[in-house]
Formats: C-alpha cells, structure tokens, sequence
C-alpha cells in the first residue's frame, strides 16, 4: 500500500454558477495529522463529500490508498472512517442499535463487546441504551466519533469533530485523535475552523480559502514563514534593554512597557532568545506570542499572506 | 442484500407512523365489522330488495366473505394514504436527519440501498395488506362465519362457498400490485426531494387528480382513463365476475408491474446520481 493516502489532483465542484472547490490538489501521507483549514464557505465541507463520494467532482481525481474513490468506491470506504459535518443518527434507535447498524454496513465484524469498547472510549456507555434523541449535541458529536472508529479504519476523516463540544470535550477529542495517530498509527484528515486545534495536533495542514488552496505544508514550516510578535516579560527590565541594544536581538526588539518587551521573531527564535535572557542572569516570568496560526490563518485568508 | 433489508426493516418498524396504518386497518375494519354484525341484516335486504319479489333467497347470505368484500372496497381507496406514510418517508427521511451523510460513507453501493430500501418497503405494504386480509377476512369469518358471496358488479352475482377463496386470494394479490404502484411513486417523489411531507402530498395528489379526471364524463379524458395507472388499481374487483375477465386481469396487472419496475428503475437512476448535500 502507497505511503500517500489522499492524492487529490485538480479538484473541481461546481454548483449551477458557484465553483465550491476550484483547482485543489492536496496530499496527505501515512500517519499524518493533516489539518484541513478554511473559513466557512471555504469549501471544505464539499471537498470532503468529494472524497467520500457523497457528491461527484466536476473535474479533478481523488486517489485514497493509491486507488480511484470513483472506481473502487467500495474497496476504499472499508478502510475510512468519517464525521461528515455533524453526525446525525437514527433519533429513535438507541446509541448502541445506531452503531450495530452502522457496524454492520461496514462490512466488519463488529461484536457487542467491541460496541459497548467504543462505546466506553467515547464516555457514552452509561447511556448505551438511550434513543439518540435524548442526547445532547456533544454526546452526539462523540457518538459520531465513535461510528467513524467502530471498524477500525485506516483512514479517519473527521469534519470539525470538536463543534458543540465544551473545553473539556474538545480536549478529550485531541487527546483521542492524537492517540489514534501516535499509538495506532492512523492517518487523520481533520477539517476544523478552530485554528487552535489544528495547531496543537496536526502535523501537516493545508489552508483553503473560496475553494482554492492558498497554502499546504508542515504546521511548523506555515508557522515559521512569517514572524510572530513575541512578549517577554522580564525581571530587571532597564538592563535587559541595555543588553539587547548591545546584541543583534537589537533589530527585531520592538516596543517596551514597564515590565515586558516585544519582538518581532520567526517561530525558532523564541527558544534562543529565552535562553539567552535565561543564561544572563534575567527571570523570565512569562512568554506570549501573539503571532499564533490563527493570526497567520487570518492573514492568508484576507489575501495578504501569499 | 439480506442484512441491508433486515436493517431498513428495523428502521420502518421503529417508527411509530408505520403503525399508524396497522392502526387505522384494525379500527375501521372493527368498526364496519361491529356496525355490520347489528345491522347486517337490514344491509342483505336492502341490497336485494328488487330480486325479493322473483327470487326466494336462502342460505347465510351475510357472512365473512361479504363483510370482506365490502371492507375491501370500502377501504382500497384509503389504503395508499396509509402506504404513502411509509413510502414518502423511506429515502426523504434519510435526507431529513441528515443520515444519509453516515449511511453513504460505508461501502456499500448506492444500488443495494435503494433497492433494500424499495424491498423493505415492498415488505410493509405486503404485511399491510395481510394485516387487512386477516382481519377483513379471517376475523369476519369468525365473527359471521361463511357462506355464498352476494356480489354487485353491475349485476348480482351469488358464489358458491367452495366458489369464494380463491376469489379473495387473487383480489388480495392484485391489491398487492396496486398497492405497490402506490409505494413505487412515492418512493420515487422521496427520492427527489429531503422532506417526507413532499412525496405523500404529490403521490396523494397524483391519484386524486387522476381518479378524478377518469371519473368526469368526458369523452377526451374517457380515452385518457387507460394510461392513468389509477384505472388499472380497481381491477382486483374483477375476481368477483363470473366470468373472471382475466385477459383484462393481466392487462391491467402489467401495466402495474411497468409501473412498478419503471418507478424502481428512475427512482435508482436518480439515486445514484444524487449529490448528497444534506
């Protein structure tokens, strides 16, 4: 099996007059976290149709697992599992009866047991037996988590699996994803507007804006390509300014207050400059960089980061 | 195939509509059943109220078979509302819930959920119809027992009891046809739209409009009446002649089947070309 999973080529969606998804090529390779980013409307909803073959390019291919989703549609669906926008259920079926059934259409084996496991990872196993209906958003949302990962696929599409989650759900669900990555070594495709989350698990990640992509690559190269403002707060303030003036942190110092100085740094140099406070002498009480992703990610999206 | 059918059959059965026909059958066939069993009497002589002078009518004349026959007619036009409930609903209920986003992104072909869809469908209209034929007709000759059939097809017409079943058994399994023309349009109109309420009004409407224009006495539409598929839903009444037509039979049951098979047919092309944006 290839070590490319998704090999998209020139992918086009048309609707009537509006082009959804224009020209997009992307990559994602085995083990990869592959963060799938865009504003709303972006068109990222209707890639990942694409790629599950919910609805049909006007042009372009889409390869999963080297193989053609439009020829081997079957085949390639067995080995992926996906979160399409919100996960809806049968509402008047009960958890476990939604996931036997969904269970049994993916062609696995899927015993009891190993619902009621699925269901225990996702914290829903007290209310196995519940109709949909009773559920609240995030238990849905992890209930979805739960039918994507039943048939233990290869491939995970997830299709903003955070939304309507609270901040401990949504930290629960990155610490799954990354487990799923690092421990099960699965491939994840995760489409989120929420740049932090991107930020904190994905490995590769490309930004989408009006259905063109407008940057792919390393989250760590993306975040380095531009200079980030960075905060140091320091003890001895006045003599930390005299000893930047008189080193070639000089250039990128920016504005001072009383207890804190900015710099203008590409992401690798906030470590060098730490230790270089650090090895002098001076406490540095806090760092805080204000260039995150989702400055960058505004950026690229407003047109001006290209 | 097998699995797919069992799991659409679990989904019809764990709504509370598809009961709503179950339902609706069993209390008006318990209705006309009790009106009949204290008045019964009063409808044999009414109904034969002109023969009574030539004729010396004996025999159980109001029986099983006759309260079966009436409910049959009486109820054949209002069965495909309670059919509908469940056909309008099977595909557009899927676009409703938005479960189409979970059922399509398994691996399995859009052509086996349609037709396991179109099979269980098939299923309910079949149990619909035998619950109706168990009551109608089973109960009935419980409660009134058996006897000759009194039958009105332009003329009266008195079966024998050995002369009777198989009558039932063929007007029941035309009805099943019928029947699923009914379920076939509106699995067809379900098909197209993501709300259930769509495809019950237009299948509901087409049979309206349709019964309606072959009823006015007009000659141009008299000459439409046979391509109008309602025309050929009443032939089930044709196993109560004698003689039985049954080139007319066949004729009208494959103009049905067409329907039948057509429906199917469109309604999987449409499918599978859909784009999912529910």
């Amino acid at each position: 099996m290839s070590d490319q999973i998704i090999e998209v080529r020139g992918l086009t969606k048309k609707f009537k007059n509006i082009t959804a998804v224009n020209n997009l090529d992307l990559n994602v390779y085995r083990g990869d976290v592959f963060g799938f980013l865009g504003p709303n409307g972006a068109g990222k909803s209707t890639t990942i149709r694409m790629l599950l073959s919910l609805i049909k390019p006007t042009s372009g291919s889409i390869k999963i697992f080297g193989k053609s989703i439009k020829e081997n549609r079957e085949e390639i669906l067995r080995q992926v599992g996906a979160i399409v926008e919100k996960p809806d259920f049968y509402l008047y079926l009960s958890a476990y009866k939604n996931l036997e059934i969904f269970g049994k259409l993916s062609g696995a084996d899927i015993s009891k047991k190993k619902i009621m496991e699925m269901l225990d990872i996702v914290g829903l196993s007290k209310r196995a037996n519940s109709k949909v209906k009773t559920y609240s958003h995030g238990m849905k949302q992890r209930l979805g988590l739960a039918q994507a990962l039943l048939h233990d696929p290869e491939l995970i599409i997830l299709d903003e699996p955070t939304t309507g989650l609270d901040p401990q759900g949504m930290k629960e669900i990155r610490e799954l994803i990354l487990y799923l990555s690092k421990t099960k070594n699965k491939t994840i495709f995760l489409s989120s507007h929420i740049l932090r989350e991107v930020e904190l698990i994905a490995s590769r990640m490309i930004i989408i804006n009006k259905g063109s992509a407008q940057v792919e690559g390393t989250v760590d190269d993306l975040l380095n390509m531009d200079k980030l403002t960075v905060t140091f707060e320091i003890d001895k303030l006045d003599d930390a300014i005299n000893m930047i003036n008189n080193s070639e942190w000089k250039e990128k110092m920016g504005s001072s207050s009383s207890r804190e100085i900015s710099f203008q740094l590409v992401h690798n140099e906030i470590s060098s400059l730490n230790r270089f406070f650090v090895e002098r002498g001076f406490s540095v009480n806090s760092i805080i960089p204000i260039r995150s992703l989702e400055d960058f990610f505004l950026k690229i999206t407003e047109g001006d980061g290209k | 195939m097998t699995t797919l059918i069992r799991i659409e059959l679990l989904k019809i059965f764990r709504k509370w509509r598809t009961y709503i026909g179950f339902f609706a059958i069993g209390a008006l066939v318990i209705i006309v059943q009790i009106a009949l069993y204290f008045t019964g009497d009063n409808y044999i002589k009414a109904m034969t109220r002109g023969f009574q002078d030539s004729f010396i009518m004996v025999g159980n004349l109001f029986n099983g078979y006759l309260v079966a026959n009436l409910v049959l007619g009486g109820l054949f036009i209002h069965i495909p509302f309670l059919i509908v409930l469940v056909g309008g609903d099977l595909l557009a209920s899927e676009a409703t819930a938005g479960t189409y986003r979970m059922l399509l992104t398994r691996p399995v072909s859009r052509l086996k959920v349609v037709t396991a869809k179109y099979c269980a469908g098939l299923i309910y209209v079949f149990l619909l119809l035998a619950w109706l034929a168990f009551l109608s007709l089973g109960v009935s000759c419980i409660l009134f027992g058996t006897g000759e059939l009194i039958s009105f097809s332009g003329r009266l017409i008195i079966f024998s009891r050995d002369d009777v079943l198989w009558r039932f058994a063929g007007a029941y399994g035309y009805s099943m046809l019928s029947m699923s023309t009914v379920f076939a349009l509106s699995y067809f109109f379900s098909s197209m739209v993501e709300n259930a309420i769509g495809p019950i009004v237009a299948t509901m409407a087409v049979i309206i409009i349709f019964i309606i224009l072959s009823a006015l006495p007009i000659d141009f539409l008299k000459d439409l009446s046979p391509y109008f598929f309602t025309s050929h839903m009443i032939q089930w009444s044709g196993f109560f002649n004698d003689p039985v037509d049954y080139k007319k039979i066949t004729e009208s049951a494959l103009v049905l089947s067409g329907h039948i098979v057509g429906l199917y047919l469109i309604t999987t092309y449409l499918f599978i070309k859909k784009d999912i944006l529910s």
